[in-house]
């Protein structure tokens, strides 16, 4: 029996399941040195909160309503609002529409189409801005910030909302129209619904993703909260005022997850019953098979044409003179590097919560995964903010060490790798633990040899992902990085900064060249996790 | 295997076992002993903590308090434990817990201290054990039946010629027919290697066709111990008798080593009380036959092919001056429930004639 069929089976009968579950629950938290170890990690993830929390409160009231209620502040308000208001809505229609096209009707290609949806996600968005600059110079204001972010963030909705809409079980859609409904009836009351949870997750990531992002709206000067507090901190080091305006972003990020925790509820749309689904119908497009590719293809030339048309454009313009060897080198073993250690340690900090939250599940392991929760809506300013000042005040030692920067770049994507881990370990339920413990192998052997082995996948996509990331993180490596550090992100960045468009090309293309392979591992694992 | 005839006759011996999970007590001290080479099931409903005294049986956690012993030494007591590994005990798991990282023959030398070829010959050996061909070594589990992979985890679990088998419901996430036909070759199987086995289970039928001695739990409690004949038709309390298979229960007044009741007086052997008690028949013993004691109208049947099952209303009994009704006899007029091979017999509405085999089982009376 495959685990995904002993799932929908342990779901048909939860009844009989139930003295199994029992044994699980309440007191029993696990092994303490795993659960002291966890409560670490959980504490260290909340860093960035407690520092900003921590910061406000040492300001004073005066102080923090002097720096908050002004009009500067009020100005990136309304910036930061637009651009979440208007950005938002735009990528969920392109997400949702374009699954749904990819997914569920007869468009010819789709197979192509779904990889291209999701492709742009290779292209960080902060390139996809230099791309439309070099196209467009004098882009700028909330349409410039709104075009670069939704070509930029769509497919983190289409994305979750292709794999849902790719496993959801067509016995619904079935009933629906043996209950009288015509097939565009059943998309609204039956399929739309159903998207509803994949659709608010991608929703809230893109949100996030906006309040975090520093590089793209800094090179189209476009002021959000992260580029005032970028500049507040570069300029004058004047800390209350950057933290006050670190405070209220965090706060609009903790509405944020709020609202999505809202809209979610406590619905659960996991499929019910055993046996096999069949394939879902494609519906036909008849007519509106060619304004449907019409639209594909424009969004495909704007989130990806675009950006690898300019890339492209510097690489050969530039010719042999940009390639500068040594400098490129370093650039790339030191990006490497980086991946590599902090894909390792924050995959290796995620092991036990993911552990915790599998194998013990309770209170305690319900509290680590709310911490993770809000501690992965931190912007990459607000973390570096924390990690700077504390080392700075506290120990002084580490401040500006490659150590701090890996630290921050685990803070930052330990939930990536969790969410994999995650469905890694369930993929290796107890009972085979103890199976090969009542063969004769002590439980640390077992271990070993069964769980750490089936999760060893799972634990290597999660990395791959962390390194990815790590690759494109830009804020918080240019405000961490030891002097003399030189990520390509960061290299790319100075050199556009000064104009040399030509120099930072071969950068950009190099950070594509590393985000593909790993942005194409995401969109299939995502294929494979929808409905857990 | 060893033998320790003056110690203990028992292979398994299970003492006042206590455990509790976060402050609900699971198992309230169970006594449980297993002779070498027998089966025991132990059945009970959801719940009633029957799957964590075989976890205890394995070593996969400690007892709060009691004693376990296995071919006579202690494995778990008050200063003592075992782990499951240092245990001799095979465990078989109700999906099987098939390594899906393994080949099925990688699967069944995972305990094996041999290595290579000794070990593949051996795999071989176990397969044929469990009537499998010795070329599903190479396959992987996933590419198994059901059935299959629980004839595998079975293999697995004797590769180590354990003192005892532990099976935890292996039965029950397959379907119906396999169900029967995997049941009969898991049990033909461990019969041949002389096993002692303890099978968890909340299928009551299955736990009658496979046990030599069967154990119900009930409230982390054994409520009963002993032979399926016995505990099927002499059940020592109602909630047993009911768990076990279908019961009819009637008010009964209990006189000597007679029950007067509905369906007239029924013979019930040692009657642990006297005077108003319930009085518990299987459906099968009560038949219908022409010129029968017991008249009584069909309210409406349910046909399962072979056999359908059939609601009576009894009818009320009335008394005449030979046989005046003894004044504690209940008047009846009771519905119960029969099963009868023939649904022709048996339409809505029909008078029928019954008659009651064997004894009766009572119970004291409660409300």
């Amino acid at each position: 029996m495959t685990s995904s069929q002993s799932t929908t089976a342990a779901v048909a009968s939860g009844a009989k399941k139930s003295p199994k579950l029992a044994k699980g629950r309440g007191t029993r938290l696990g092994p303490w040195p795993v659960v002291v170890l966890c409560a670490l990690i959980a504490a260290f993830s909340l860093i960035p909160l407690g520092f900003v929390a921590v910061a406000t409160v040492n300001a004073g009231w005066d102080t923090a309503v002097a720096m908050v209620f002004r009009p500067r502040v009020g100005e990136l308000l309304l910036n930061t609002l637009k651009l979440v208001l208007i950005t938002v809505p735009l990528c969920v229609v392109i997400g949702v529409g374009g699954a749904w096209l990819v997914e569920r009707t007869s468009l010819a290609g789709h197979k192509v189409w779904a990889v291209l949806l999701a492709a742009p996600l290779a292209i960080p968005a902060f390139v996809n801005s230099y791309a439309w600059v070099s196209a467009i110079p004098s882009l700028g204001g909330i349409f410039g910030g709104v075009l670069i972010s939704v070509l930029s963030y769509f497919p983190l909705v289409y994305i979750p909302v292709a794999a849902v809409l790719s496993r959801l079980d067509p016995a619904l859609e079935q009933s629906a129209a043996s209950l009288g409904l015509g097939p565009w009836r059943v998309f609204f009351r039956v399929i739309l619904p159903q998207l509803r949870i994949a659709t608010a997750g991608g929703a809230l990531l893109v949100a996030l993703h906006l309040l975090a992002e520093y590089g793209a709206f800094a090179m189209i000067a476009f002021d959000t909260f992260t580029t005032a507090i970028y500049d507040q901190f570069r300029s004058t080091f004047n800390g209350a005022a950057a933290n006050m305006l670190a405070s209220v972003l965090v706060l609009f990020c903790l509405v944020l997850l709020l609202a999505e925790s809202k809209s979610r509820g406590s619905a659960r749309y996991a499929r019910i019953g055993s046996g096999v689904q069949s394939n879902p119908r494609r519906m036909a497009l008849g007519l509106f098979q060619i304004p449907s590719q019409l639209l594909l293809m424009a969004v495909s030339v704007l989130a990806l044409g675009v950006p690898l048309w300019h890339v492209g454009r510097w690489v050969l313009a530039g010719g042999a003179t940009i390639w500068e060897g040594p400098v490129l080198i370093n650039a790339l073993l030191q990006t490497l590097g980086y991946g590599l250690a902090g894909a390792i340690l924050t995959t290796v900090l995620a092991f036990p919560l993911a552990y915790l939250v599998i194998r013990h599940p309770g209170p305690f392991s319900k509290l680590l995964e709310a911490a993770n929760y809000i501690s992965s809506s931190m912007p990459g300013i607000v973390v570096a903010l924390a990690l700077v000042t504390i080392t700075v005040h506290n120990v002084p030692a580490i401040y500006q060490s490659s150590f701090v920067l890996v630290a921050a770049y685990a803070l930052l994507f330990m939930p990536r790798a969790l969410v994999n881990l995650r469905a890694g370990l369930a993929q290796a339920p107890v009972q085979l633990d103890e199976a090969a413990r009542a063969l004769g192998k002590p439980p640390l052997l077992a271990f070993i040899l069964v769980t750490l082995r089936l999760s060893a996948p799972a634990a290597a996509g999660g990395a791959a992902l962390v390194f990815l990331g790590i690759v494109n993180e830009l804020t918080a490596t240019l405000l961490l990085a030891p002097n003399g550090t030189r990520t390509l992100a960061t290299q790319f960045w100075s050199l556009s900064n000064e104009i040399d468009y030509m120099g930072a090309a071969p950068y950009a293309l190099l950070m594509i060249v590393l985000s593909a392979p790993m942005t194409y591992l995401l969109f299939v694992q995502s294929k494979k996790a929808a409905g857990q | 295997m060893t033998i320790q005839p003056n110690n203990s006759p028992a292979h398994l011996q299970v003492s006042e076992i206590r455990k509790s999970f976060g402050g609900t007590d699971v198992l309230k001290g169970v006594d449980l002993a297993v002779a070498p080479g027998r089966t025991t099931a132990i059945v009970g409903p959801s719940g009633s903590g029957k799957t964590t005294l075989l976890r205890l049986i394995a070593g996969f956690s400690a007892p709060d308090a009691g004693r376990i012993a296995l071919a006579g030494s202690e494995v778990a007591g008050a200063a003592h434990w075992v782990p499951a590994h240092k245990r001799s005990v095979g465990y078989v798991a109700q999906d099987g817990a098939l390594f899906p990282h393994l080949s099925v023959g990688a699967n069944i030398a995972f305990g094996l201290p041999q290595r290579g070829k000794a070990a593949a010959l051996r795999v071989g050996e176990l397969l044929e054990m469990v009537s499998m061909d010795r070329s599903y070594a190479k396959r992987r589990p996933h590419q198994l039946s059901g059935g299959q992979q629980q004839r595998v985890a079975l293999a697995r679990a004797l590769a180590r010629q354990p003192e005892l088998m532990l099976l935890d419901e292996p039965f029950s996430a397959l379907d119906a027919g396999l169900r029967v036909a995997t049941r009969r070759a898991v049990s033909q199987t461990l019969e041949q290697a002389g096993v002692t086995t303890i099978l968890v289970t909340h299928d009551q039928a299955e736990a009658l066709s496979f046990a030599d001695q069967v154990a119900v739990m009930r409230d982390g409690k054994l409520a009963q111990i002993g032979s399926p004949f016995v505990v099927y038709t002499r059940p020592t309390d109602r909630a047993t008798a009911e768990f076990l298979g279908d019961a009819v229960v009637l008010e009964a007044w209990m006189e000597g080593s007679l029950a007067l009741c509905s369906l007239g007086g029924i013979p019930v052997r040692r009657p642990p009380a006297q005077g108003k008690v319930h009085l518990m028949l299987r459906p099968e013993q009560i038949r219908i036959a022409t010129g029968g004691p017991i008249r009584g109208r069909v309210v409406d049947t349910d046909y399962f092919g072979p056999e359908t099952t059939v609601r009576i209303q009894l009818e009320p009994m009335k008394g005449d001056a030979e046989h005046p009704l003894d004044p504690h006899q209940p008047v009846g007029g009771e519905i119960i429930t029969i099963r009868h091979w023939n649904a022709m017999l048996a339409r809505p509405g029909t008078e029928l004639s019954l008659k009651v085999v064997g004894e009766g089982v009572v119970f004291p009376w409660s409300d």
